[in-house]
């Protein structure tokens, strides 16, 4: 059994004072101990609920109205509040976007280090300086000691990430949420904090769901993808055969939208139209708006995802040719 | 070094806006009316008074008074009471303690009831307890202080008569001449009814701000940081949302301790309490003009001390200040 099972998750907000609309629509995932696992998706796809979803920590007004997560075996949404508390930032870490943002102002980095420990495992405080310091180490922080004693503001934005990194590994995780951990740096040092994540993540076998929208890093870091779209998973399967052979429309467009694909001098790709957002979802397929493959069924009926060969679609015309051995 | 250089550039400061407290307030003393007619009677002939004013430079420039009147202040002499026939700064820094006790006092029971107040209202806005504070906090900041100070003298003096509705009470004198109300249960007695009152100005407005920092607070991405770690909710509202909740509640709360000087005036009044603020509007109905700008200038010399007191908490609890003027 995988160490992770998100299934059927659906995540409401209220829209009005009766209704809900859905920010997640059923959505099922699987980890395996040590698996890499990317998320990919336009920006209000769900991704960043997905997330904060597993450690049931969608905030008001948002609740989690269907669904299960299981961890190591146990629902995590019917776990009394201590024991969630045990797996959040013990057994699952995670990563936030912005590393400005993500860090308290007002208490020294040891401090936020310290108290995670403290918060999980009986420990004194010179002990877990120790550890502290020494993971700060591990995350290539120059003189860990001094930076201890820091507070976030006087750090960069590319040191602040190595500690929320560094955080996130105190209590030797099982599995790390990393939320776009890259996206609100800068360019040059996003490719040194991405190697950094998968080295530690390969180095102590540490389960990695990376959410993003960059198809490119998700090549290089994950085994795994799962494409989403307003909510729901479109397509999901090995990071080769995705990027090498697109089975959902979306997926292929997405493919199509990176800079790398388009040859010198041309117009770049894009995906016409927007993402509809949760409240005004088009009737069937969310996507068939945007689809140049819709067909007449897309319009009124709803995919679900079914199984091709050793991936999962859910489109009517999945892109299949050649694709499957 | 980083204190002291803040500290001068602050004296510096401080020198400046107690120059223009004291043009202010001593520009005033020609609005007040006539001093001599408080001074002498009637019987006093015209040419007489002539001559008393040429006597106490009342008909010299007004530049050339206020250059004496600096000249005096800088020497603790702040002019004379015609009422008390008195220094007017003794006469202020006699009743100082009480108005002093009664701040505190107002001040312990606003803060002490704000912070749980605010807290809770922010990390529980739906329960009905959080509903009624916030309600009853908008009916608080529209009564005004002399209706509460009366309405709870009704009560508690009249009615039920368990608490005394005027004056300190008994007070001891400490060595140095302060006389305290904190040490007799009489004095502490006739404390509780005019510091309830003084509190209940700033009570509704300090949760309300506590609150709505809080809340603010609470959705940023640092406390949602912390759930993550799985630390636990007291540590969570504590120690990582209510620190940052205090910094801009220490400055706008700063602020209001001028205001809670200015009702000083009210409250005392009610409940004759015997400070400053009961002074100045006895001051006032007698034209006692040398103890109204007295008062006028240590009013605002507490403003300066009180907002330095401000500045350097907030440094302290704020790792981001450096304190102004002091960098490196």
């Amino acid at each position: 059994m995988a160490l992770l099972e998100v299934r059927g998750l659906e995540v409401a907000f209220p829209q009005g004072p009766r209704d809900e609309a859905l920010a997640l629509r059923g959505v099922d995932l699987d980890l395996d101990p040590g698996e890499r696992l990317g998320v990919v998706g336009e920006s209000g796809a769900g991704k960043s609920m997905l997330a904060f979803a597993i450690l049931n920590l969608i905030s008001e007004p948002g609740r989690i109205r269907a669904g299960s997560i299981r961890f190591d075996g146990r629902n995590l949404l019917t776990l009394p509040p201590a024991e969630i508390r045990n797996i959040r930032g013990n057994r699952i870490a995670m990563i936030f976007q912005d590393p400005m943002m993500t860090l308290n102002p007002v208490l020294t980095i040891g401090r936020q280090m310290v108290e995670t420990l403290q918060a999980h495992r009986r420990i004194g405080w010179a002990e877990a300086r120790k550890l502290s310091i020494e993971r700060l180490g591990q995350v290539a922080i120059p003189t860990p000691e001094s930076r201890f004693d820091s507070y976030p503001h006087e750090l960069s934005g590319g040191l602040r990430q190595r500690v929320v990194i560094a955080i996130a590994l105190l209590t030797d995780p099982e599995i790390i949420i990393a939320d776009e951990p890259t996206t609100a740096l800068d360019v040059t040092i996003q490719a040194e904090i991405m190697a950094l994540i998968l080295r530690l993540c390969r180095d102590h076998r540490v389960g990695l769901i990376l959410i993003t929208h960059d198809l490119g890093v998700v090549a290089e870091v994950t085994e795994r993808l799962m494409i989403m779209y307003a909510g729901k998973v479109v397509e999901e399967g090995s990071t080769r055969q995705l990027i090498e052979h697109p089975g959902h429309p979306y997926t292929r467009g997405l493919l199509a939208a990176l800079p790398q694909r388009v040859a010198r001098g041309q117009t770049l790709n894009q995906i016409p139209g927007t993402m509809p957002g949760i409240a005004d979802l088009p009737a069937g397929c969310a996507y068939h708006p945007r689809c140049e493959r819709a067909i007449a069924g897309c319009h009124i009926n709803i995919p679900v995802l079914e199984a091709h060969g050793s991936r999962r679609i859910s489109c009517f015309r999945p892109l299949l040719a050649g694709a499957e051995a | 070094m980083h204190i002291l250089a803040f500290l001068i550039r602050r004296l510096f400061q401080a020198v400046i806006v107690m120059l223009i407290i004291s043009i202010i307030g001593f520009s005033i003393q020609d609005q007040l009316g006539d001093p001599l007619r408080e001074l002498v009677g009637q019987s006093v002939s015209e040419a007489e008074r002539e001559a008393l004013r040429d006597r106490m430079g009342l008909n010299d420039p007004f530049w050339t008074q206020y250059l004496r009147f600096l000249g005096n202040a800088l020497g603790g002499d702040l002019g004379t009471s015609y009422f008390f026939k008195k220094p007017a700064l003794e006469v202020i820094l006699a009743k100082f303690p009480a108005t002093f006790e009664l701040v505190l006092g107002a001040t312990f029971l606003f803060v002490s009831a704000s912070i749980p107040g605010g807290i809770y209202c922010a990390i529980r806005p739906r329960a009905w307890l959080a509903r009624f504070i916030m309600a009853g906090s908008i009916i608080g900041l529209s009564i005004p202080i002399f209706l509460t100070a009366i309405f709870l003298i009704w009560i508690f003096a009249v009615e039920l008569g368990v608490m005394p509705s005027f004056g300190r009470g008994e007070t001891v004198t400490l060595p140095w001449g302060w006389r305290t109300g904190f040490l007799t249960r009489d004095g502490l007695l006739h404390l509780v009814l005019p510091s309830i009152s003084l509190a209940a100005i700033m009570l509704p407005l300090f949760i309300r701000l506590i609150r709505a920092e809080m809340i603010e607070t609470l959705s940023t991405e640092y406390v949602r940081f912390a759930w993550a770690k799985g630390l636990a909710a007291r540590r969570v509202w504590f120690v990582h949302a209510f620190r940052n909740t205090l910094l801009p509640v220490v400055t706008v709360g700063g602020l209001q301790i001028g205001t809670l000087i200015a009702y000083t005036i009210l409250t005392e009044t009610v409940f004759q309490w015997p400070g400053m603020g009961f002074m100045f509007l006895e001051a006032v109905k007698r034209v006692d003009t040398p103890l109204i700008i007295a008062y006028i200038i240590v009013v605002g010399m507490i403003f300066v001390i009180v907002n330095t007191i401000v500045d350097l908490v907030y440094t302290l609890i704020n790792p981001m200040v450096k304190l102004p003027g002091a960098q490196g």
